[in-house]
């Protein structure tokens, strides 16, 4: 089993939507995050605040430097993410298309590192 | 790649040689099957060919050149895995190597599908069409990278870097090595077919560069639909693009005329014509018709088989044409068939008719539909504006044999419009 991030993207400058369109996309997040669990997928998932409430920290040169705002100004920011676990990407991207038709934006799906696997177990 | 550049004896080498181009695709696809990994598949069977190339010289060539090949390079990565497993207690890794061993006599055998299987992964929609078509020649095809560089006409390093990036992907994002379900069946076969077919207009149209590895991309196309074909007997498509290629390959000697110039289809020698290929295009096609699950490949193939049907230009059926482009326009209705519908209804109801019809067609950045246009304004008088239409096809055109041919109607048609004054 592989695990993959469902990077949900969405341009936060787009007029926003009516109040029953956003219940219905939360309903329809709700049903696809229990059917993650009850098929095992499910590992962990967030929405996130806009990126304006982002900030930066860079400590590479030693101390801190706090930057305001998000890391790279464009028009689509990272809005939330899953994490799941599935045997192979057709079955990640299968996910994907799902949370892409719940959520109606646009997902990259793109799997994690492996850890290398403990030959004892 | 670097078993070519040893010295061996002439024979052996040329046999070697020859089985790696036979059978390095089916020895790849069935130790990605064994051993889960493609880096360690190529691999063990580019040293299992090393081997071949010291051994065969002296100890002969063994009666199943694929089986020993297959087993040596299985018994390579068995070598690796040992290696790699000296840490673990030796008892384990003892039991290991044996079950292993017991396992290649029992599954070192190719099996149709693992080709399959290979083709799927290297066509699936998550990598780019450049990525699906270097693999495919890489994996499948055993082109050597060099050759897949010099046919794109990108540098070595490049393709290189293309087809690792590509197997790294595969590895790290788990594109899984099978055939694919039921559900996305149809589509990923279209993806296969729609990859082959690249190829093939990659060789087919590729403006400059060597004209040899041009000409290989052609053969190696019509080879990977071939055994597409083979591995999917169910699939219509699959034989209807076999028939495409094999028909449109069979016009090949007589496309470029001895001046190097591209020759018209009305005007080609058609005793220059591969009379087997048609025999056999012509087959597949009859193949297809019986199966009556019409697609797009079938459709282009009847119409090839339409134009190589007639023992001259004239003696074209012309209607039939332009029924076939009917039928293709209903499951593909892009302006590129219309246009070359409107060719053909040219020669059926006249070019004013046709110039008509592909008039409001939105191909103003193809220098093809500027050349059909010119070719329609000249039957119709019309050399000016036939001329003007030709250097807004010459503009845009980056095929050397088409502009040379496209200067040299340019300068029939100014003639024409000089005579007319």
């Amino acid at each position: 089993m592989n695990q993959y991030l469902l990077a949900v993207h969405t341009d936060f400058d787009a007029p926003a939507t009516s109040e029953d369109e956003m219940m219905a996309a939360f309903a329809a997040v709700d049903e696809f995050n229990a059917d993650l669990a009850s098929s095992g997928a499910w590992v962990f998932a967030g929405g996130l605040q806009a990126p304006d409430t982002a900030t930066i920290v860079d400590a590479t040169a030693g101390s801190a430097v706090m930057t305001d705002g998000p890391y790279a100004e464009t028009k689509e920011q990272l809005g939330g993410f899953w994490v799941v676990t599935a045997p192979d990407l057709d079955a990640a991207l299968d996910l994907g298309a799902r949370a892409s038709v719940a959520c109606g934006e646009r997902i990259e799906v793109r799997p994690f590192q492996v850890e290398p696997e403990d030959d004892d177990a | 790649m670097s078993h070519l550049d040893r010295a061996a004896p002439a024979a052996s080498a040329a046999t070697v040689d020859q089985v790696f181009r036979e059978e390095y695709g089916r020895a790849v696809a069935t130790l990605i099957r064994l051993v889960g990994d493609i880096g360690v598949a190529e691999e063990v069977v580019q040293e299992a060919f090393e081997v071949a190339l010291r051994r065969w010289p002296v100890e002969g060539v063994p009666p199943s050149p694929a089986g020993w090949i297959i087993t040596t390079a299985r018994r390579r990565s068995i070598d690796r895995h040992r290696r790699e497993s000296v840490r673990m207690p030796r008892s384990i890794a003892a039991a290991l190597a044996q079950s292993l061993r017991e396992e290649i006599e029992e599954v070192a055998e190719p099996m149709p599908d693992d080709q399959l299987r290979l083709l799927f992964t290297c066509c699936h929609p998550a990598l780019s069409h450049p990525a699906q078509v270097a693999l495919s020649l890489r994996l499948v095809g055993g082109l050597t990278t060099r050759e897949i560089a010099r046919a794109f006409l990108v540098p070595e390093p490049t393709m290189a870097q293309r087809l690792s990036r590509a197997k790294r992907k595969i590895r790290d994002a788990g594109i899984a090595y099978r055939i694919p379900d039921e559900s996305v069946l149809q589509d990923r076969v279209a993806g296969v077919l729609a990859t082959i077919y690249l190829i093939y207009t990659g060789g087919h149209t590729a403006s400059t560069g060597d004209r040899l590895a041009r000409v290989d991309l052609c053969r190696e196309s019509v080879r990977l639909a071939r055994l597409v074909a083979g591995l999917l007997p169910d699939e219509a498509e699959a034989t209807g693009l076999l028939a495409l290629l094999v028909l449109t390959e069979s016009r090949r000697p007589a496309r470029i005329g001895p001046d190097g110039l591209l020759v018209r289809l009305d005007l080609q020698n058609r005793s220059r014509w591969d009379r087997d290929a048609i025999g056999e295009g012509h087959r597949l096609v009859q193949d297809c018709l019986t199966r009556n699950r019409p697609g797009p490949y079938q459709l282009q193939a009847a119409i090839q088989a339409v134009h190589t049907d007639a023992p001259t230009a004239c003696a074209t059926d012309w209607p039939q044409v332009v029924a076939l482009y009917d039928h293709l326009f209903t499951m593909q209705p892009t302006a590129v068939v219309a246009l070359n519908r409107a060719l053909a209804v040219a020669e059926v109801e006249g070019a004013a008719e046709a110039l008509s019809q592909i008039e409001g067609l939105d191909l103003d950045e193809w220098h093809y539909w500027h050349a059909a246009r010119a070719e329609l304004l000249a039957r119709m008088g019309r050399s000016v504006a036939a001329v003007a239409a030709a250097d807004r096809a010459l503009a845009l055109v980056d095929n050397r044999a088409e502009e040379r041919f496209l200067r040299q109607r340019r300068r029939h048609w100014c003639g024409e419009a000089a005579r007319d004054d």
